[in-house]
């Protein structure tokens, strides 16, 4: 898996210095970001990109990378590490009650940069950190997007924060080359979906449904809609999540989105099986057909 | 750096009170808060809604709610004789024995206007939560009200009250088990259920147009306490005092007189065993900037951002944020705010208990204590002096809690007795 791993990296890095790679939905012309690479490369391929979500430092630090690494190694193109918080109000039982222990053992956010930095290193994916905005509000924006970069992440995925309120973290991000990805939901009118494309860099995360995250046993139809109402208001890539936890899943929204997430099923999997159940579980969601 | 001239602050409205309040909420949420905010400006402009609104508080809460002076309190707990009057406003007289309702008939007159057939909320010490199945009841909605679980223990007649009226009460098992974790729960359920939900949020905190159309409905409170205390003593008062947890009394009775610059406005935090200890609800005091449940607002937080958990012997006040609109007027010097520790609010508890007959709640035996310490400091120098305290809610709910407190329990049953060890 070790040389696996080598090519991505390798032809990741590749694809970073294409000048041909089209420019992202924000518009940045000094950034190229790194987590449309990954979506883009997986495109090429003609499928959608694989995104898997586990918390970071769980169930301890060590073990954590290793089932970040076990998900890259078998198919997800970008990952998603989220950071424990005290008041996680879009989280469903399995992942409030992982990052509650992961609290409960005396975590720090420091950890995460270290965790990020060592996946990086690992994999060479496109590691982005889920958080809620006041863990980031707390360090302050800058220093917050200062340290993700330097620690090798890709950017940010924030479930609780609005374009409307994000002036500082997209300047921090700007500053720091990250990619920012904002949600957009069934609800949005297309006003906000315009706001949430154009604000967006990397991706515009897709919520399926209206709800919290946690395995169901079907994909809602608002999903396609989703994606479609993004696409039209000037989103590029859009990559869709909530609910998604099964083979089924992630080949139905695969065809119409540009890239599938999966968290609470493997998070599940690593409570109950470590990270060789991560990996198992990423082979059978996410392996190329 | 905020400045506002003095005829401003009644007029403050969302989404940003100064630095504070906007709305740090999931996008699913957007779009009905969109929806609540235009419903909200439309019914406070439309006759219609207000006289609905005026009639339900004059035919089913009961108002105006009583003006009483208490000078037996005021002699006892200022220990100056011919100290400083004090007047309580009193909201614990209102149908179901608090400010709460006058918030949950507006919301749910909301509701019925966006369609909606459900209300959620969360509750703390019971008083929202019976407050809100009283208003669905009376409209004939669902009702769902999420309580902590150690607060369903710690209030377990409020938790049989709601259930009495139809509600279904979902004990709350994460984190501490208290009012905030009860708030992320409902949040939770209202992204799944936004169709056909409306979530009555209980206090002056949370994501635009909460803040603003909490305090909206209980705006009642401060300007009947205005005409009373005129037509009383024929002037304004010196000072009005109330407590404050999310702070939507506070901000009830305050906005009547915010632009009266010669009423000090005195908002009395939850101290807890005291600020030393760490173990308070004391948000302004201790705490810093931050964003929780919808809004930027001092919060009670750590080094990394998590927050700290609240301690308060009042379920009412055990909330580690503050509404953002206390936040803007603390940092404008308008109000100004300190802590009451649990011992000198029991001991305010008691004394008004014994005085005038009153058993108020602990929530607002904050306020009482906070008014009887600014008597006490003004001394023979306050006579004359006019306070007026918002006596928020009655005290029905807190015997089993107070009981255990001063001990009144036969000895078997007293195994459960508090430290008492910060009492001076």
């Amino acid at each position: 898996m070790t040389i696996a791993r080598r090519l991505r990296r390798e032809s990741n890095s590749e694809r970073t210095r294409d000048p041909t790679q089209p420019q992202d939905a924000a518009g940045s012309e000094r950034t190229v970001s790194r987590t449309a690479a990954a979506i883009d490369a997986a495109k090429a391929q003609g499928r959608a990109a694989s995104v898997g979500y586990l918390p970071a430092g769980y169930p301890d630090k060590e073990t954590s990378i290793a089932a970040a690494i076990a998900l890259v190694d078998n198919g997800a193109d970008v990952l998603e590490l989220g950071i424990p918080y005290s008041d996680p109000v879009m989280d469903g039982p399995v992942i409030q009650q992982a990052t509650a222990e992961v609290l409960a053992r005396g975590f720090r956010i420091s950890e995460v940069f270290d965790i990020v930095q060592a996946v990086t290193d690992a994999t060479g994916a496109a590691v982005l950190v889920m958080t809620y905005y006041n863990l980031i509000d707390r360090m302050g924006a800058d220093t917050f997007a200062r340290r993700l970069a330097e620690a090798g992440g890709a950017g940010a995925i924030t479930p609780d924060l609005i374009p409307d309120e994000a002036e500082e973290w997209i300047a921090a991000t700007d500053a720091h080359g990250l990619d920012r990805v904002f949600l957009s939901a069934p609800t949005s009118s297309p006003e906000r979906a315009a706001r949430i494309a154009s604000s967006s860099r990397g991706f515009v995360y897709g919520v399926s449904l209206m709800g919290v995250t946690g395995a169901r046993s079907d994909v809602s139809d608002a999903a396609e809609r989703v994606v479609s109402a993004a696409k039209a208001a000037g989103a590029q890539r859009v990559c869709v999540g909530l609910g998604v936890s099964t083979r089924a899943h992630v080949e139905e929204i695969g065809a119409y989105a540009d890239g599938v997430i999966v968290g609470t099923a493997l998070v599940a999997a690593l409570r109950d099986g470590g990270p060789d159940a991560v990996g198992r579980l990423a082979s059978e969601l996410f392996a190329n057909s | 750096m905020t400045t506002t001239p003095p005829t401003a602050y009644r007029d403050a409205a969302g989404p940003y009170f100064g630095d504070y309040g906007g709305r740090w909420m999931p996008e699913s949420l957007v779009a009905a808060l969109d929806e609540v905010a235009e419903t909200f400006a439309k019914a406070k402009a439309d006759p219609a809604f207000t006289e609905e609104y005026s009639r339900l508080c004059r035919d089913y809460t009961g108002r105006p709610s009583l003006l009483s002076e208490v000078p037996r309190f005021a002699a006892e707990a200022a220990n100056t004789p011919s100290g400083a009057r004090i007047f309580l406003k009193r909201e614990d007289l209102n149908h179901t024995g608090s400010h709460k309702i006058n918030n949950v008939l507006g919301q749910a007159l909301i509701a019925g206007r966006l369609g909606k057939t459900r209300l959620i909320a969360e509750t703390g010490a019971g008083q929202h939560g019976v407050a809100t199945a009283t208003a669905a009841a009376l409209f004939g909605m669902d009702c769902v009200v999420y309580m902590g679980a150690e607060d369903t223990r710690r209030q377990a007649l409020n938790v049989a009250r709601m259930r009495l009226l139809g509600a279904e009460v979902v004990p709350v098992e994460h984190g501490a088990q208290t009012l905030k974790d009860a708030i992320n729960e409902a949040l939770r359920d209202w992204v799944a259920s936004v169709d056909t939900t409306h979530y009555v949020l209980g206090t002056v905190a949370g994501p635009h147009p909460f803040p603003e159309m909490v305090r909206w409905f209980h705006q009642v409170i401060g300007e009947e306490a205005r005409e009373q205390i005129l037509s009383a003593t024929g002037k304004l008062p010196d000072a009005v005092a109330a407590c404050v947890g999310g702070g939507s009394n506070a901000m009830g009775i305050f906005h009547g007189f915010l632009d009266d610059p010669e009423v000090a406005l005195y908002g009395f935090e939850a101290g807890g065993d005291g600020l030393e200890t760490g173990r308070h609800a004391s948000a302004i005091t201790l705490g810093r900037s931050g964003v929780l449940h919808g809004a930027r607002s001092y919060l009670m937080q750590d080094e990394d951002g998590q927050t700290i958990d609240s301690h308060s012997i009042s379920a009412g006040l055990d909330y580690p944020s503050v509404g953002p609109e206390h936040a803007y007027l603390n940092d404008a010097g308008r109000v100004t705010y300190s802590p009451v520790t649990d011992a000198e609010c029991m001991s305010a508890f008691e004394s008004l208990c014994r005085t005038e007959g009153i058993i108020p709640a602990i929530e607002s035996a904050h306020a009482l204590a906070g008014a009887a310490r600014l008597a006490a400091d003004w001394g023979e120098g306050g006579a004359d002096r006019v306070i007026i305290v918002n006596l928020s809610g009655r005290g029905d709910k807190d015997v089993a809690t107070a009981a255990t407190w001063f001990d009144l329990l036969p000895a078997d049953d007293n195994s459960q007795a508090p430290e008492t060890g910060v009492e001076q």
